[in-house]
Formats: C-alpha cells, structure tokens, sequence
C-alpha cells in the first residue's frame, strides 16, 4: 500500500491552497510586522501605502470588527497590534492590492513610530523579574530532598537548548471567500480548522456557523500550523469582509521565519542522584521555557516537557519545575515532540555528566533504569504492556551496541584527527493529548448507490499519510476494496469542533471515529444482507467487495448490497463519534492517567568527527521502535525517518540566532540550514518490534508521528563522545545545537586568538 | 518583442517583462502549479524546472530553480515543469519509484525532485550512481522524509532504467517510454523559434543624469535573492542572451573563461581539472546542481561578497579581470580588484567580459577548504584556497586567499610571501598561520563568532598542508607543537 496522495504529487497535481486557480478578482495581502521587538506604538502611516498603484485598501487594528483578542489557551494576542510592538514581525497592518507585487511595493511605504523600549530575551531574567505565562508548574513524586543524602552521587548542571524552525516546505497561507449573508469561507494551510474557525468567527464578531473552513492537505506543518496558520487565515477573513472580495495571503519564505513562532528554546538545571551501581534514585530539573510574547500553546507544550522529563527512566524520587517565560520573540509554538523533546535531553544530559564523573558510560546507566512493565511513573500512570526494556534489548542486539563501543575504541586509538563516538537513545512518550477534553473526534463516512465512499474527518493530511491510513481503516472495516474509498478535505461544515491535527494521536482519534460510522453503516448493510438471504446478520461478514455468511462468499456482491440498502431505505451515511477511553488526568494534583499508552523505541547513532575542522558525519542511525500493528508500514517508516531526521537536525545545525534587537538573522532558508540529502546518514536503519495489537489504537496501530523525533537527541551525546576522545579535558556543555563552531571550540578548549593579530 | 519558448509541449509568447521570474510566470500565467515555492531564493529546489537548450539536432537540459531564472532567458528554450513530465497512461520511473518508495510524503517538495531526478537521466555525462543521485538532488530539501527512501527511489530508478540508455539519453528515454514521446520533437521546434536579433547589445548605459542604467542581470543567484520584488520593474540587460563570454580556453599559456562561465562548467572542465584535480569537489560544497548551473564567474566576482566561494579560488589562481566599454578594453588584477566592503574598481559603462589566469607549472599545488554549518549548499563561515608550486621540497611560490574574515575576499599578500623559499615544515604552517591571522579581521555574525573564525583560519590553513603533505606534517605533530 502505497501513500493515498503519491501518484498525483510526483505529477504534480495535487493540489495545495493557493494551486487553485483564483477567482478574477482576488486581491492580494501582504502583512507589515513591527521593525521593533518591544515598544510603545505613537503612530502608524499608511497614508502613502493606501494611495499606492494597484492598492485596494490597508487594514490596521482598528478595522477589526469583533473581538480583536485572540488566542488558543489564554485570549492576549491582537490580529494586528495596537498600542504596543512586543517581537520583530508582531502584525501592524495588511495591505490588499491587486497583485502582490503592488501590495509589497506598497508595505514598504508603511511607517511606523514606536518608541522603543529594551528587549527581552532571556528566559532566566524573564522568570526572575516574574515575567511568566500562566503558572509555574511542578510534578513530583517520592521524596527528593530526603534522598541525596543517601546518593553515592549527586551531579549538578545545566543546559541550554536551542528553538527550532519547522520549515514546512508550504509557507503559511489562506484564501477567503466572503458569502452571503455574512458567511465566510476560508481555505487555510492549518492543522486546526476549528481552531481558524473559531477566531475568525470572534475576530469577525459572527457565529461560528458563518465560518466554513475547508483544508484539502497542507505542505507540511510539524506543529508550525498547528495554532499559527490561524492568524493568516483571520487576517484574509476580515479582508474579504472589508473588501467584499476574495483574498489570498502567502507568507514568502522570510515572513514566515520572522513572524512565526518555533520550537521553545529552554534554559533548565537538572540535579541527579544515584548509587553505586548507576541505579537513579533521584532526579530534579528545573526548565526556563523561552515562550515568546505571548501565551500561544507555550502551557501545554510546558506540561509535556514536565511529563517527559525522565523519558525512558523509572526514577523513584523526582521533582521537575517549569514555567512559561516571557520574552520578546514572536510567540513560540507546537513543534514535533511539544516540549517533550527538550525535557528528554535534560535527562539525557544529566545522564552524561553523572556517567563522566562515575566512570561509566552512559549507556550502562540508561540500560539499568528503563522502565518496565507497571512502573508508577512520577506523574501517577503505570506503564501498560511497556516495551521499552524490549526495543533497548532487540536494538543491543541486532545491531551489536558492543561493536559500536569497540569500533570507536579502536578507531579512535589509531586515528589523531577524526574521532568516532556513539549514543544510545531511548525514547518513551505518551500518546494523548494533555488536554484531556481534545481526545475526541468526528467522522462523516457516505456510502453512494454506485458503492464508492466519501470519508471526512476532522483530521489533517499534511504528508504524516492520515488520509492514506483513514483509507485503508474504511475499508477493512467495511471489507472492501480500498480503492472504492475517498478521503475528503476536511471541512467545518462535515466534522465540527475538531481537536488539531497534532499530538501524533490524529489517526489515533479520527480512525476510531471512521471506525464508528463505518461500522454502523455495515451493520445496516448486513441487515439487509440477512433479509436477502434469509440469515441472521451475525452470520454474515463482508469481505472483499463481498457478503459472506459463515465465511463462505455468497452472490451479493458489495454494490448490490448497498443498492438493496437504497431502495429499501436504509442510511447509507453515518457520523461516528470516538473519545479516548480511561483518561483521567487530574490538572490539580498533576496525577492520573494522562495518556491512552506510550511509545517506546530505542535508537544508536554513531558519528565521525574531523576534528581538525570541526565538522562531522553522521555515520549511521540505528532504530527499533514499537508500531503496534501498523495500518500502512511504509507511511510509519516514514514518519519515523521523518522524524528522526528532524531530530537530528534540531540537534546539529539548525542554529536559530537573533541579534541584539531581536531580529532573527537566521530567517531564510540561506541563514537557517535544515538537513539536505548529504546530511542524512547513508546507513539509516529502522526495524520495528514484532507486530502486534496494540488495543487503544485504531487496528491495534500506536501512534507513530513524533516520538522518533526524539531519536536525534543521541547525535548531541554522540558528538561529544567524539570530542571527549580527542579533547578529554574539554568541559561537558550542554548547549544546542552543536554546530560545527560549537564542536570546533569544544575541541580546542584553550584556544584563544593570540592578541596581537586579534584587530577586530 | 516577446520571449518565445516551450513550455513543455506547448509555444508560448510571453509579453511580460524579461526581469518576471519564471517561477511566478509559470505559476500564475501558465497556471502550471506543480511547480512550487518553497524559499525563492534558491535554497529549496520546490521549483526546479529544466531548461532545455538545443545543441544541433539534440537539446541539453540542465535542472534550475526557477525562482532565480528570469522569464527574458527563455527565448529559445524548452523549459519543463513536472507537468511535463507526466505521460498520457502511467507514471514515469522516476515518478513511480518515489511512489513505490514512499519518497513523497506531504508532496510539496515532490514535484522538484522529480524533475531532478529526470535531470540526471537526461544527463548523457552521468551514471546513475548513488553518487549521482545526491548529486542530483543535493539541491532539493524535504522535511518528511529524511531522504533514505528518496535515495532508494535514486537505485529503484537505476535498477529501472540504466540498461536502457545510450548516449542519445532524450531518444533512449523516450524509446522506454520514461519520458513524453514529444521531447524527440523538440530540437526541430526549438530551431523554427526565430532567433532573436542580437538582443539588447551590451548597451552603453546612459549619461549620468538621465535614466538609471539597466541592470545587468547574469544568472541571478543573487540578485533575485537581494532584490527579486524589483528586478520585473527595471530595465535588464539579460547577459545570458548575449553571444559569447561562456568558453573555457587556454591562449597564449593563459586560461581564459568568459564571465558568464558556470559554475558547473567550470568544475566539469576537463581542462581545469587537469590543473585542480579535485576541482569537482570544490564545486560540489559551492553550491548545489540546479545554482550551479546559474551561477556565474562574473556574478561571483561583481556580487563581492567577502565569502564568495569561486573568489576565493580564482584569488589563488592569479586571475585578471578584463572589462570592456564599447570597444575599450580594460584588465584588473583580481587581487586589487576590490576596494572595499561590496564595492569594487570598476567603471560605468564597462562589463566584465573574462576572466583569465597563467596556466600553472606542471606539478603545482592546488587545495581549497571551506567550512559552512551545513556541509554543502551553505555559504562558507570561512573559506580559503592555497596554490603553491615546490622546487625540491620547498615553496618556489605559494598565493593564499581567505573568505569571510574581512569585508572583501582576501588575497594574504604576506602570508604568501612568508611562505616562498621555505619548507612545509610544522614550523612554517605555525608562522604562516601567525601572519594570516595579522591579515584577517573577522567579525562576528549568523555564520559565526569572530574567535571561531580566527580558529577556522588556523585549523583551515593548517588543512592546506596536511592535505598536501601528509607524508611531511600531521595534524598529531602540529599539535603537539602548537
């Protein structure tokens, strides 16, 4: 089985957003963001823009119609900012012209007079001042400051751990077309319609009924559109309500990058103690989250980090800190992970350093503190049918991790210049989303009298292959022939108060929900089916394109049966309804069973460093990782290279940097350097645990999307092997990503330009 | 006068302005959207088109992104999008081993690494090696995959279709139906489109006072990066249209390459490799396939950027500039040639016509570093190249260049100079690297700390010798002297 979609995207025609051919006379927005990272706003000039060739208007805050505050946990950011700038890039205003090109030689005639006040960027300083999101949050287990005592080691330290840009290879955009009577229809590269739906209706000041949104696939999204398709889409709805017209808005490659959010970058402390023998007894971490300006998803990508912050490990005493600190970059946001990421490397760094001062290497600490089946993990979930022992052991052995430890042994004893290192990566992470209430979802399944099938969910196809896996589960649910079955777009109109596509749960939550309707559905057909034979219905099965009662195929084939059905008036269409079962997270104490299963796989990853040029080869990345049964192998296989891939990237050259006033001066793909075919490792091996069902998944599937990001993690631990062994007395650092100026320097400790040639 | 091309089958006379990119005339006139925009600056490969250039009765196609082609280029060309790829009852090999692969995930990147895979079957001069295949699609980002299946569609593809081509790759191609039956149609269409008249002849700019000059467009690889909302408004002279100033030769014990050289040209030459035989190499971290095939010596040379790649090759090389004004003629050495941060010594009339350099003594030595966040596609934090020729064991004469450490591409005058005479000893590199340090002045930015370079510069240097004399000096004894 192949992706649903590949055959019209290696053509080229498929077809995304703004492929559509426009209406005649759409016009084009183009948005003016704040030069400023923080400031007063004393006056904004678009006297000069509105009066420019080809310009049909230029919308400020003031012409918002309705509720101007939006936001998708706390309601605290403006479509277009009023009084005050708080990041490069905050929206001011959007110019409507007739072509793009007329609308950007008309932004650049915009003026805006902010008084400018000093930057924040630093979420230490930002948390010290008090300058936080929401809440600080803890969870804790055990007694952690009554353990150290007894702790024959206890490390300190600290980690700073950079963003991430998602680059989807689709920048943001919308289309919107007004309708009548004060309906809007948006088209939005988004992976939470209603999330567009519901502020627009706000922002519109309508009901949301007047809000359609439809998505047909989006060219990637990662978590970057999860909340922050949302304003692009908003700002084209109040055009097209302003104007009358329809509207496309296109963030071109560096808008997107300046005026987007990313991955939180994390300042965090960690504290670890263990016995003799490497056995963890305590752990303490405290996380700095770098939010942005404003609220966006930063809570609850917080709360994932304070649930992955001992990953893979059962630690009996554990306390972690979190907060959401304020600083003024463009709000940062979901990405692949959602805070779990950052939490795991914590650990993973905590790790490496106690390994260092004991003497160990540090996979001998992981292998002896992963979890196991029933462990009480910190926050109150036991661990169900834990496979993580089980991919550690299978990825041990099929890949020999002693011959990775030989191997850089060896090499690195006969080599002066290139190092060999290697890491192991285990991942553990919970499927569900925090937010207990989003773990629900509708589907609409259609059966046609010519017997084909429409299937619309509230998911979003944006490449992780859900249409291809929302195909396959119709069919074998109701035993026919795939290609009978057609995934449609997703619409607000078919599917209502959809959870985003997010949380790596969307096949999980929508493919119950087909599962529902198709099941209905059949059940009416073998009704039918039973008076057509004169058998009981629950004798009967349809099996490809077939009735079969006791097994054995019988003459009515599928369309008969669903022509029967028609004529006899039976409903031939059916709405299921699915919400995870046994959820029962308590916000209160932070206890309780927050997540429907986790995930589990265990990674290695070798690398070869020059350490004359600090530059680096990923040599291979080994994987076992646990699928459950999955719905289509090769779709999984891809998400989890995918993913990895991302992984690693984060962890090596995807370097966002900013300059003292908040510009990013990484903000296009020529500054911001995302993993290219010569990065990706040639041997990159993926083996999945044997097959089996895994329940609360759809088909017995388990999620797949983003614990395989996580892998990448090992590359960082891998890289500083390989600089350990040619600089032992460098200092652990536990900054990211490690670039090849980060290695370079690691590798030369004491190298400082010697003064008289310094002119600089 | 219209810009008369194909694309794909079909004759199109398009009246917009020459500076339009092709990648919005595609997209929004041609309504041709499997062309996609990704980055518009070259760095994604989501547009990547071919364009076809008739060579006899055959056409070269070469992959470039069309979000740095300019539409007046076309004139002539056969240019195909993925649409014109497709066949009438069933998918191509390059099109079905990604499918089969599961090498297209969300599908955005997809279209472009079709047709650069496409590319690389058109390529009579290249197997279809996994090499070969990085090669290809070295210039094409995708963020689902993580590449291992697109690198097993580049061997599905092999498996599929290598028994079946000859020299004659158009023919070969569409005899095994892997492309549209109407590319063998090609050649002889392209020959009916009436050559444009010797078009826009290196036109005298005005006087000063009067018009702004037109702007002098060569492949746009960078120009269309600093100023693409511009360049569809302005006058442009496209220098890619004008005859000649494209050929590598040896004249009178010099090479002489014309300013519009690419940079693909110029790492495939026979005759510079005989000179830098890892030439291909260098060429390879300059910048990907599809820019490569734009790029343009003068483009490197005149955007003056203090880390252009090419530069700081033809630094070392001993190249001379020769402008022509009219029938004036004018030579600048390189190594003077610039006069600051992105400006440089030369007149307003004049254009850079070739570029040339003595052809070195047999046996002299040639290596070039280059280091950059990502290893290829980047631009360089630091980049330098070394020639020197050896008398015996020791330096008879050596040039030195360094990129990214000062507000122009540096030639190091005395670091040269040192080494001349001396042997490649560790004490020699040590000195040498002293006085290149005394020569550079890095500055902190995206690419990298000023304390970082200055340790790129040593380490890089350092690179130059071990790399030319491993029998002679080891990174372990440096060290171990340092």
């Amino acid at each position: 089985m192949k992706h649903l979609d590949a055959p019209l995207h290696v053509q080229g025609l498929s077809q995304f957003t703004d492929d559509v051919r426009p209406p005649r006379d759409m016009v084009h927005g183009v948005v003016f963001g704040s030069p400023v990272a923080r400031g007063v706003i004393r006056a904004l000039h678009v006297e000069e823009a509105t009066a420019s060739p080809g310009v049909v208007a230029v919308l400020t805050a003031e012409h918002i119609p309705g509720n101007p505050l939006f936001g998708p946990i706390i309601q605290d950011e403006r479509l277009l900012a009023q009084d005050e700038v708080a990041y490069v890039g905050q929206p001011l205003a959007i110019v409507l012209a007739e072509t793009r090109a007329d609308a950007v030689r008309a932004r650049a005639l915009i003026t805006a007079h902010i008084d400018e006040q000093e930057p924040q960027f630093d979420p230490r300083a930002a948390y010290d001042r008090g300058d936080i999101i929401g809440k600080p949050v803890a969870f804790a287990m055990g007694d952690v400051d009554g353990v150290w005592a007894q702790c024959a080691h206890v490390v300190e330290g600290s980690c700073s751990i950079g963003g991430q840009e998602h680059v989807p290879l689709e920048t943001n955009r919308a289309r919107a077309f007004p309708k009548e009577d004060g309906q809007m229809l948006i088209w939005s590269s988004t992976q939470s319609p209603y999330a567009v739906q519901r502020a627009a209706a706000k922002i519109l000041g309508v009901p949301e009924n007047k809000v359609e949104v439809d998505v047909k696939r989006l060219g990637g999204g990662f978590g970057g559109k999860e909340d922050q398709a949302t304003h692009w889409a908003v700002m084209a709805a109040v055009a097209a309500r302003h104007t009358a017209r329809p509207i496309e808005i296109v963030l071109h490659r560096e808008e997107d990058i300046r005026m987007t959010g990313k991955r939180h970058p994390y300042e965090s402390d960690f504290k670890i103690g263990l016995d003799d023998d490497g056995l963890i007894l305590a752990f303490e971490a405290k996380h700095f989250q770098n939010a942005g300006a404003f609220a966006d998803l930063s809570m609850p990508v917080l709360e994932r980090t304070l649930f992955h912050s001992t990953n893979a490990y059962f630690i009996p005493n554990v306390r972690v800190h979190a907060a959401c600190c304020r600083t003024n970059l463009a709000p940062n946001t979901a990405f692949r992970g959602f805070g779990g990421p950052q939490g795991m490397f914590v650990i993973e760094a905590a790790i490496a350093k106690a390994a260092d001062a004991m003497g160990l290497a540090p996979d001998q600490i992981q292998a002896k503190n992963l979890l196991r089946d029933g462990d009480e993990l910190y926050y109150g979930q036991k661990t169900e049918r834990c496979m993580m022992r089980r991919t550690w052991d299978e990825a041990a052995e099929a890949f020999d991790l002693e011959s990775f430890r030989k191997r850089a042994h060896d090499f690195n004893a006969a080599n002066f210049g290139v190092k060999k290192g290697f890491a192991v990566m285990p991942v553990c992470f919970g499927i569900s989303f925090t937010k207990s209430f989003l773990n629900q979802a509708g589907a609409l399944v259609h059966v046609y009298t010519d017997g084909s099938v429409s299937v619309t969910s509230g998911g979003i196809e944006m490449g992780q292959g859900l249409s291809t896996n929302l195909q396959a589960i119709a069919a074998r649910t109701f035993g026919i022939d795939p290609a009978r079955v057609k995934v449609e777009a997703t619409n607000t109109t078919r599917v209502s108060n959809m959870s985003p596509s997010a949380a790596s749960a969307t096949t999980d939550l929508n493919g119950n929900a087909v599962i529902q309707a198709v099941r209905e559905i059949r059940a009416g057909l073998l009704r039918v089916a039973g008076e057509l034979l004169g058998a009981a219905p629950d004798s009967l099965t349809i099996a490809h394109d077939r009735v079969a009662r006791d097994g054995k195929s019988t003459e009515i084939d599928w369309n008969r049966l669903v022509s029967e059905a028609y004529l006899r008036r039976r409903k031939l269409s059916a709405y299921g309804y699915y919400a995870t079962p046994n959820l029962s997270f308590d916000h209160a104490t932070n206890k309780g069973n927050a997540f429907a299963y986790h995930v589990y796989g265990t990674c290695i990853t070798e690398v070869s460093l020059d350490c004359l040029r600090g530059i680096y080869t990923i040599d291979s990345v080994k994987v076992v990782h646990d699928l459950g049964r999955p719905i289509n192998e090769l779709v999984d296989l891809g998400q989890v290279e995918g993913g990895l891939m991302q992984g690693l990237g984060w962890m090596t050259m995807e370097d966002l940097v900013w300059d003292e006033k908040g510009r990013y001066t990484s903000g296009s793909l020529s500054t911001y350097k995302a993993p290219d075919v010569y990065f990706a490792p040639d041997d990159l091996d993926v083996r999945f645990l044997p097959f089996w069902e895994n329940e609360p998944g759809p088909l017995g599937a388990k999620a797949v999307g983003e614990p395989p990001l996580m892998y990448g993690i090992g590359v960082y631990f891998a890289l500083q092997s390989a600089i350990r062994a040619f600089a032992p007395d460098t200092a652990l650092v536990f900054k990211t990503p490690m670039t090849p100026e980060r290695a370079l320097l690691a590798l030369h400790p004491d190298w400082s330009p010697s003064p008289s040639a310094d002119r600089s | 006068m219209p810009t008369v091309f194909y694309l794909n089958d079909s004759l199109v006379r398009a009246a917009a302005s020459p500076g339009v990119l092709a990648l919005d005339y595609i997209r929004h006139e041609c309504s041709l959207t499997g062309t996609k925009e990704g980055c518009k600056e070259g760095d994604c490969g989501a547009c990547t088109v071919l364009m076809g250039e008739r060579e006899g009765d055959t056409v070269r196609y070469q992959p470039v992104t069309s979000c740095t082609l300019p539409l007046g280029e076309l004139h002539g060309r056969h240019v195909v999008t993925v649409e014109g790829l497709n066949l009438p009852d069933a998918l191509s090999p390059v099109q079905s081993a990604i499918v089969d692969e599961g090498a297209t995930q969300c599908g955005y990147c997809t279209p472009g690494f079709v047709v650069s895979l496409t590319a690389l079957l058109l390529d009579a001069t290249k197997t279809l090696s996994d090499d070969n295949v990085k090669y290809a699609i070295g210039g094409n980002l995708c963020r689902c995959t993580g590449y291992r299946s697109l690198k097993a569609a580049g061997a599905r593809i092999r498996e599929g279709v290598e028994s079946k081509l000859t020299p004659d790759r158009v023919a070969s191609l569409v005899n095994a139906g892997a492309i549209p039956a109407y590319f063998a149609t090609m050649a002889r269409k392209l020959a009916a489109i009436e050559s444009p008249a010797s078009p826009a002849p290196a036109r005298t700019p005005a006087p000063s006072g009067t018009a702004p000059p037109p702007l002098l467009l060569a492949g746009g690889t960078d120009l269309y990066i600093q100023r693409g909302d511009r360049i569809p408004d302005q006058d442009v002279v496209i220098l890619n249209r004008l005859p000649g100033m494209r050929t590598i030769e040896e004249r009178d014990g010099r090479i002489h390459a014309g300013a519009l050289v690419t940079f693909e040209q110029f790492m495939q030459s026979a005759q510079l490799r005989k000179i830098m035989p890892a030439l291909h190499d260098y060429g390879l971290l300059m910048a990907s396939w599809p820019i490569r095939n734009r790029a343009t010596l003068s483009g490197n040379i005149l955007n003056a950027s203090p880390i252009a790649d090419m530069v700081s090759l033809l630094l070392v090389l001993d190249s001379e500039l020769t402008f022509r004004s009219g029938s004036a003629k004018r030579s600048v050495p390189l190594r003077s040639f610039y006069t600051g941060y992105k400006t440089y010594d030369m007149r307003p009339g004049e254009i850079l016509e070739a570029v040339s350099f003595p052809v070195p003594a047999p046996g002299t030595l040639f290596h070039w570093e280059k280091v950059s966040k990502r290893r290829t596609l980047d631009i360089a934090t630091v980049n330098t190249g070394i020639r020197m020729r050896m008398n015996g064991g020791v330096i008879e004469d050596a040039a030195v260049s360094l990129g990214g450490v000062a507000p122009v591409p540096l030639y190091l005058e005395e670091t040269s100079r040192f080494l001349t005479g001396r042997e490649p000893s560790v004490e020699t590199v040590l000195a040498a690297i002293d006085r290149a340090q005394a020569e550079c002045a890095p500055i902190s930015d995206v690419r990298g700390s000023a304390g970082y370079k200055r340790l790129l510069v040593r380490q890089l240097i350092l690179a130059h010798f071990l790399t030319l004399f491993p029998e002679e000096l080891t990174m372990e004894r440096f060290y171990e002297a340092s």
